[in-house]
């Protein structure tokens, strides 16, 4: 079991903040196919990688990243702070 | 250091002058701040900025522990704000300081790139014709690169 977190637009098209997630992924790219594979909406929210950049447990990844051990993996568009 | 990320509207002077104060070997402050910025030709009723509760702290410690490896600093502060504000108001402050002004601003600028880009935080404008959200724009990924 697995927390995914999105935030900006990827939650609003995904339609939810957090949720947890049963999965045997073991990267960060296997956890998208997996989600992608659910629902429109996940396909629609994941259709291009360039313009996402994700987070497993609080650190900034790529999407090759593994997941042995992850608690938590956030998905989100670039970031505008500042 | 001092890390604050918080919802509520700060005191941009009374910060500046309280991280100023007391510090005799420190012969340069310098103070940056963001402040949300209405377009006449399509005005802004509203910004709204989401963040990563946890990951922001924690992004914005490593920033600026990085700062503070890079520069001689004597401290660094960063403030910024999440929730909804008005045009004119403030969203964020960097203040650093150093014995010699170069490290003070050199500092603040390197603080100033990372948070825009690496800080999780998400930007969205409401407008009279809508809202949207914020792009991240090519120049400030390209900024990182000279550190």
């Amino acid at each position: 079991m697995i927390d995914v977190l999105y935030f900006a637009w990827v939650r609003e098209r995904i339609g939810l903040p957090r949720e947890q997630v049963e999965t045997r992924a073991t990267t960060v790219a296997e956890l998208v196919e997996e989600l992608r594979a659910r629902e429109e909406r996940y396909a629609l929210a994941f259709a291009d990688l360039k313009a996402l950049r994700v987070a497993v447990d609080q650190d900034l990844t790529d999407f090759d990243a593994p997941l042995a051990g992850a608690r938590e993996v956030a998905f989100f568009p670039p970031m505008t702070g500042g | 250091m001092r890390i604050v990320v918080q919802e509520p509207p700060f005191d941009l002077g009374a910060e500046a002058a309280a991280f100023a104060t007391g510090r005799r070997d420190m012969g340069a402050i310098v103070t940056f701040s963001g402040v949300v910025r209405d377009d006449p030709a399509k005005p802004l009723r509203q910004m709204v900025i989401e963040h990563y509760p946890g990951m922001t702290e924690r992004a914005l410690h490593k920033i600026a522990a990085e700062a503070q490896a890079r520069w001689s600093l004597g401290d660094v502060l960063v403030i910024h704000r999440f929730g909804a504000m008005h045009p004119g108001e403030m969203i964020m402050m960097v203040a650093t300081a150093a014995k010699h002004r170069k490290d003070a601003f050199e500092a603040a600028e390197y603080l100033m790139d990372y948070l825009k880009s690496r800080a999780p935080f998400w930007k969205k404008e409401l407008a009279a014709d809508g809202e949207s959200w914020v792009a991240a724009r090519d120049e400030d990924e390209d900024a990182l690169s000279r550190w």
